[in-house]
């Protein structure tokens, strides 16, 4: 009698946590197929927005740009960080527990401040704004995500293991590829995954370091606003949401055959 | 001693690999000159609209890179940053360009009448604003007023002006911009003061007057007004003249007011930066938008209120019928600019405070 009921709560108590974050979702995707321009009235079932979408240069544009800085940033920040955690992992060094302090601050400090200090250090070098100045400030507050991620997971890690290996007469690199890289591996992704997601997702700073050739997509649906947002945002938004589950489950479906 | 030979190598090979990159960077600026067939334009998000930018790139072969911003101060800082450099064409609101012709540094440059010869096409009654009477810096680009839409179905009383907003049967049916100068201005409109009042007494007054609408008012919304009027969640409202144009499309039935007091207008400017890269570029942009058919497709597609003498035989009767978007001359000789209070915009900003906790 106890556990039918706990069981029952169990189910209700998931069910709305699931339903407070898919509602929203849910109905961002059935308004992209809504036939009036409005975002409150449904009226009507139609592709036209998708279709609006494809032929919309500037959000493609900005798409394509905030994939490109995204990718770059990721795939930067994901060697650094996890290069960085190793380091601090398996080494001894003056100033190593400032480091390891001074590696937070990324995360912690204010955007806005980031944004500016990065507008100023880039202006007075004289560096023209665009991908670049976008991707190196990406990287920096990525990185730490990766390093943060990986430093946890090397923290159950038993050296002796590297050591024996080495004993065996391997070389550290060859340690490195065979033995470390795979037991990180899953941090090393998931701090990659939550490194992408925040380039994607960064406003405050691509206002400011942003050039005239690369507007990304959050500055788009931004300033969007002053007009009202168009249902082609969420058309955008489906399509993403529905490449983002794809991948998920062809990630997860790829693990699960390995470990069979 | 291989590894600190291979360390020593490595720290050189960064450092001089972050030298380069940065050099190479700052090498870059200074080649970039007039010569490029690229201009760069910096406004809201689709208010130059896709197929006049296409239009243009048709007509003159010249790319347009279109980047966005969300508000005019974003816009300033990213100017004052790249010290009125990066963009060729800004359309930004009046009242920034009053403030950044005031500046000491002024970021903008004369705009070239000679090199434009469209300027003409511009209505005359719309030039010589307060925010540069000579129209040194700017050109107006298009206009947005503040009008009242209501469900004739839900409200029988005859809506004339701001001052019917007050009446007792309209209680819990309005919709309000989020706006403390648009709301403020109301009440100030209402006894009479200019919207630009700073005295601190007429600034109590209108707090007293306001505190008699808060009951008339359901909701406050800035960017979508027009949603809870067309799904009958309110019965009238003040909004600009897109969003009624909106609500319009929304239900048919709704009729648009304008005030009998006089409207809210801001006028939204073309200008240049001062260190504008593609100078040419930029005066052959504001030219092609002034041309007729392009400033019509402009109307059509923003529909926002336009200033174009040669643009009205272009414009279809759906836009030229529009109440929302085709406001008579006269009423724009009522009409009320925003301007900035200065200090006593701590008092505004009290007043407004107050008002939405009720």
């Amino acid at each position: 009698m106890d556990s039918k009921l706990s069981k029952g709560l169990e189910r209700t108590y998931i069910f709305c946590i699931f339903a407070f974050l898919y509602v929203p979702i849910a109905i961002i995707i059935m308004y992209s197929f809504n036939a009036a321009k409005s975002n409150v009235v449904f009226s009507g079932f139609t592709l036209d927005w998708y279709t609006k979408l494809f032929s919309d240069d500037d959000v493609i544009t900005a798409l394509v740009n905030s994939l490109t800085i995204a990718t770059f940033s990721t795939a930067i920040s994901a060697v650094i960080g996890t290069l960085g955690a190793i380091g601090l992992k398996r080494h001894n060094f003056k100033g190593k527990s400032v480091i390891s302090l001074l590696v937070y601050i990324p995360i912690v400090i204010p955007e806005i401040i980031m944004g500016v200090s990065l507008l100023i250090l880039f202006s007075t070098l004289q560096i023209d704004f665009g991908i670049l100045t976008l991707v190196l400030a990406h990287t920096t507050f990525c990185t730490p995500f990766v390093l943060i991620n990986v430093k946890s997971r090397l923290a159950g890690f038993d050296l002796s293991i590297e050591e024996a290996a080495m004993d065996l007469g391997a070389s550290k690199f060859t340690v490195f590829r065979t033995i470390t890289l795979p037991m990180i591996f899953p941090a090393v992704v998931s701090g990659a995954m939550l490194a992408f997601a925040l380039s994607l997702d960064d406003i405050i700073i691509n206002i400011f370091l942003s050039g005239p050739e690369s507007t990304t997509l959050p500055i788009k649906i931004f300033s969007m606003l002053k007009f009202g947002l168009s249902p082609e945002i969420n058309a955008l938004c489906t399509i993403m949401l529905v490449t983002t589950f794809v991948v998920l489950i062809l990630s997860q479906g790829i693990k699960l055959r390995r470990e069979k | 001693m291989l590894n600190k030979r291979l360390k020593a190598v490595s720290v050189l090979l960064a450092v001089s690999v972050i030298g380069f990159t940065l050099a190479g960077c700052s090498k870059s600026n200074t080649s970039k000159t007039n010569t490029e067939k690229v201009v760069n334009i910096y406004t809201w998000a689709n208010y130059v609209p896709a197929n006049v930018v296409k239009d243009f790139e048709k007509k003159t072969g010249i790319k347009v890179n279109y980047s966005n911003f969300s508000t005019n101060e974003a816009m300033l800082s990213k100017l004052q940053a790249s010290k009125g450099g990066t963009y060729d064409v800004i359309i930004c609101a009046d009242y920034m360009v009053q403030i950044m012709a005031k500046q000491k540094n002024v970021l903008l440059q004369p705009i070239d009448k000679a090199a434009i010869p469209n300027y003409k096409n511009i209505d005359k009654a719309y030039l010589g604003q307060y925010y540069d009477t000579a129209n040194k810096y700017s050109v107006p680009y298009s206009l947005g007023s503040e009008m009242i839409v209501y469900n004739p179905d839900k409200i029988k009383k005859d809506i004339k002006g701001i001052s019917d907003l007050w009446d007792p049967s309209l209680k819990g049916s309005q919709v309000l911009l989020e706006d403390p100068r648009s709301v403020i201005g109301m009440a100030l409109t209402k006894l009479g003061y200019s919207i630009n009042e700073t005295d601190p007494a007429k600034l109590a007054q209108a707090k007293a007057e306001l505190a008699k609408l808060r009951a008339n008012v359901k909701v406050f919304d800035a960017d979508t007004p027009m949603t809870s009027l067309i799904n009958g969640d309110t019965n009238i409202g003040v909004m600009w003249g897109s969003q009624a144009s909106a609500a319009l499309k929304g239900n048919k039935k709704f009729k648009i007011v304008y005030p009998k007091e006089g409207m809210q207008f801001e006028e939204d400017n073309l200008i240049m930066p001062v260190n504008a890269p593609h100078k040419e570029n930029a005066q052959k942009f504001i030219n092609f938008v002034l041309e007729g058919k392009a400033s019509s497709d402009i109307t059509t597609s923003i529909e926002y209120i336009n200033v174009n003498t040669a643009a009205q035989k272009f414009m279809p009767k759906t836009v030229l019928s529009n109440k929302a978007i085709y406001i008579p001359k006269d009423e724009f000789s009522r009409a009320k600019h925003l301007q900035d209070v200065g200090s006593a915009s701590k008092l505004y900003d009290s007043i407004w405070s107050e008002f939405k906790q009720k």
